[in-house]
């Protein structure tokens, strides 16, 4: 046997988890022996913050989409504290309460530039112009690197989509940790609700019809105790991803 | 010495947790959560549960207390290897809004039974880690041996499900193997390997909220084990993929922590747990259900429903049916073919009465012939209490709709319908599903005989009890609604 001390430590266990469950699960968590939450390894916790290797600074004039079509470039706002210990609230009536919310001037309009900076709640805080490095725009990563906070968060992001021609009958698709709104052009076109995590190709809009030259696309994500996250890209009427647009920044 | 508040506290609450609630499945006190892999050790079948010990059963359907893990800890997982059975489980990671540092820890044991003399657990050590930082929680092991080599996937929401690989003799990671990302979106992973494929599953959806929990089993393919994987429209799982197994149903939300019980002969069956068992107060659960392949993927069955039905023979398409002289019904026929002159009323189907007026008191043969949805031909089926089971179900009577008549297996091997269920094993029914949708049917126990024999149509209108052959369809049978 293991250890024999683990006799009167077992009948304890067991007596915990009984009344446990007919509390909160949480609460067996946080009770079962072993069960406690290590604290992160104090070397990597003190590590320096960067932004890498999930970002780059977006510094050229314009940026494809990747080879599937995913969108990289964004103006990203350093996120607003907004505290929520579980993601089971986001219901299409919260989230699109949070989102209406009025958090900063013009903040379903503004087309910010790099190093701009808003104040909400009492915090400066500055947009920064970036292109991630995979497919999805990880959010936790972008927090975590410039030192701000990652959970009970709320983030808005903008990019600008530069068609050649006219495209009819394209839609957008995305995926998002949590819940998210994306607007083209200042119109509603993509909602995920609920505590979801990132799925590509997760909410698909109807068909929408991109304008030749410049179109705005924004979109907001709200988190708590998850891993905030987002990837969008247009896909045609046959589902294939649309890879002749550029994106550039305000 | 000062009575412990904790202790009398539970023992109060001791009558709460005995009693029984409404019918569910499986049957004792199957209370866990995050069950590993139900394994057989010593003839009994074992599962270890997050927080320590896990639980027993002589039958893989009455499950109680008892097993002893040591260690603590979240989500277990166990494997059997030559003469070890080696057990992995996670310390520190889980957290919500942090708390994603942890380590995967293995030990080893002979035996599970903790009577056995030989019952000693040996720490491995820590065979995976994350530092709380990077992009990985290690928690959630799970293990699959294949071609000599031994796998570990871990992780679960906070970013990626990782495997490693591990010695198998010695159970410890292998010299310079590092970890490589196999997925996101999931915990509770599970790994498969058929006909080529490995198969990863992972839980989706929240956990740990009752009946509200989203919780879901999907899986993805590769043929390499560390990926990459896709599920069937080619998503990859590392970027959200995964075709749906199994998910919420009647009364049973939140399924989670997918392991396989592969019991041969083309049975294989799943355990879970759910998050919330409606039935027994919402509480977490552990079920056994029986596991399908379709088209490569495999996807999870449903427990046998009670009812009445056709029993259909595979080979020949014939229904199980008493014996007896066909009783034709009134009417039916007209002279001609032509719409009808006057009004049209239904006819209603040959009762019971009708049907049974001749049949004999005593033991009735019983054959295989065309479907005629007469009441010689419909069989209730029902779950009999108290009378044990096999992994994942009870034992069911099978009685000709509206009587006692029961369908049983005879001294000489051959299949009958007597006249009154007594329950005696012979009169008692194992209903396996196959991972192709049909069915097993074999009884508890064949008078004067210990080989296990199952239903079969050894000709197109004779079922007989003989040794199982799962290649065959002379041994399936589907069921109907009537």
């Amino acid at each position: 046997m293991f250890n024999e001390g683990l006799k009167m430590k077992t009948f304890r266990k067991f007596a915990v988890m009984g009344i446990s469950a007919l509390a909160t699960p949480l609460l067996l968590a946080a009770q079962a022996p072993g069960f406690r939450h290590a604290p992160p390894d104090a070397a990597a916790a003190a590590a320096p913050r960067t932004l890498a290797p999930y970002f780059t600074p977006a510094t050229s004039r314009s940026k494809a989409p990747d080879a599937d079509g995913f969108l990289q470039r964004w103006m990203l706002l350093e996120p607003i504290v907004k505290p929520n210990r579980t993601n089971i609230v986001f219901t299409g009536t919260y989230v699109r309460s949070a989102f209406n919310a009025p958090y900063f001037p013009d903040q379903f309009t503004v087309l910010p530039h790099n190093g701009d900076k808003v104040t909400v709640g009492g915090q400066e805080l500055a947009w920064h112009a970036l292109d991630s490095t995979g497919f999805n725009v990880k959010l936790f990563r972008f927090a975590y690197g410039l030192n701000k906070p990652t959970y009970g968060v709320l983030f808005w992001a903008v990019t600008i989509v530069n068609s050649p021609r006219e495209m009819k009958n394209v839609r957008l698709a995305a995926g998002s940790n949590s819940a998210s709104m994306w607007w083209l052009n200042g119109e509603d076109v993509a909602d995920l609700f609920d505590d979801r995590r990132m799925v590509m190709d997760d909410v698909v809009s109807r068909p929408l019809t991109l304008n030749k030259g410049r179109n705005v696309l924004r979109g907001a994500v709200i988190n708590g105790p998850g891993m905030s996250d987002f990837c969008v890209r247009f896909v045609d009427a046959n589902e294939n991803p649309i890879k002749d647009v550029t994106l550039s920044l305000p | 010495m000062k009575p412990n508040p904790l202790a009398l506290a539970f023992f109060a609450l001791l009558p709460v947790f005995a009693c029984g609630s409404a019918w569910s499945q499986l049957a004792g006190e199957p209370y866990i959560h995050d069950p590993s892999t139900v394994i057989q050790s010593d003839g009994k079948y074992y599962t270890f549960g997050t927080g320590g010990g896990g639980l027993i059963s002589d039958d893989g359907y009455t499950w109680h207390s008892g097993a002893v893990r040591p260690g603590g800890g979240v989500a277990p997982d166990v494997i059997h290897i030559g003469d070890r059975y080696y057990v992995a489980y996670a310390v520190g990671g889980g957290g919500m809004s942090g708390g994603h540092a942890s380590k995967v820890k293995v030990m080893w044991n002979k035996t599970l039974d903790p009577k056995s003399p030989d019952f000693q657990f040996h720490d491995v050590g820590v065979v995976a880690s994350s530092n709380g930082v990077e992009d990985c929680d290690a928690i959630d092991p799970a293990f699959l041996y294949v071609k000599g080599h031994l796998w570990l996937s871990y992780g679960t929401y906070f970013g990626f499900i990782r495997m490693v690989e591990l010695d198998p003799r010695t159970g410890k990671r292998l010299a310079g193997n590092k970890p490589v990302n196999v997925a996101i979106d999931m915990e509770a992973t599970d790994l498969l390997y058929r006909d080529g494929w490995y198969y990863l599953l992972g839980t989706h959806g929240t956990c740990c909220d009752g009946a509200n929990s989203t919780y879901n089993i999907r899986v993805g393919r590769s043929r390499n084990p560390t990926g990459p994987y896709v599920d069937n429209i080619g998503i990859p799982l590392l970027r959200g993929g995964g075709k749906l197994v199994a998910a919420a149903s009647g009364r049973h939300i939140g399924l989670g922590h997918f392991g396989l019980l592969n019991l041969g002969d083309g049975v294989e069956l799943f355990s879970m747990h759910y998050e919330a068992d409606l039935d027994r107060g919402g509480r977490s659960v552990l079920d056994i259900r029986p596991l399908l392949w379709k088209d490569g993927w495999p996807v999870g069955g449903d427990h046998f429903e009670p009812g009445t039905y056709e029993i259909q023979s595979e080979r020949s398409g014939g229904a199980l049916e008493l014996a007896v002289d066909f009783v034709r019904m009134n009417n039916g026929r007209r002279r001609g073919w032509g719409p009808p002159t006057g009004p049209v009323t239904p006819i209603p189907n040959q009762t019971l009465a009708q049907d049974s007026e001749k049949w004999p008191a005593g033991n009735i043969a019983v054959d295989i012939n065309d479907y005629m949805v007469r009441p010689h031909q419909l069989w209730t089926i029902t779950p009999v209490e108290n009378a044990g089971g096999y992994p994942g179900a009870p034992y069911f009577k099978i009685a000709i709709a509206g009587t006692d008549r029961a369908l049983a297996a005879a001294a000489d091997g051959e299949v009958v319908a007597v006249p009154d269920f007594t329950g005696a094993p012979e009169q008692l029914w194992r209903i396996d599903e196959l991972i192709d949708g049909t069915y097993r049917i074999m009884p508890k126990a064949v008078p004067n005989s210990a080989a296990p024999a199952a239903l079969t149509a050894i000709g197109a209108s004779t079922p007989t009890l003989t040794q199982f052959d799962p290649k065959s369809d002379k041994a399936k049978w589907s069921f109907h609604k009537p």
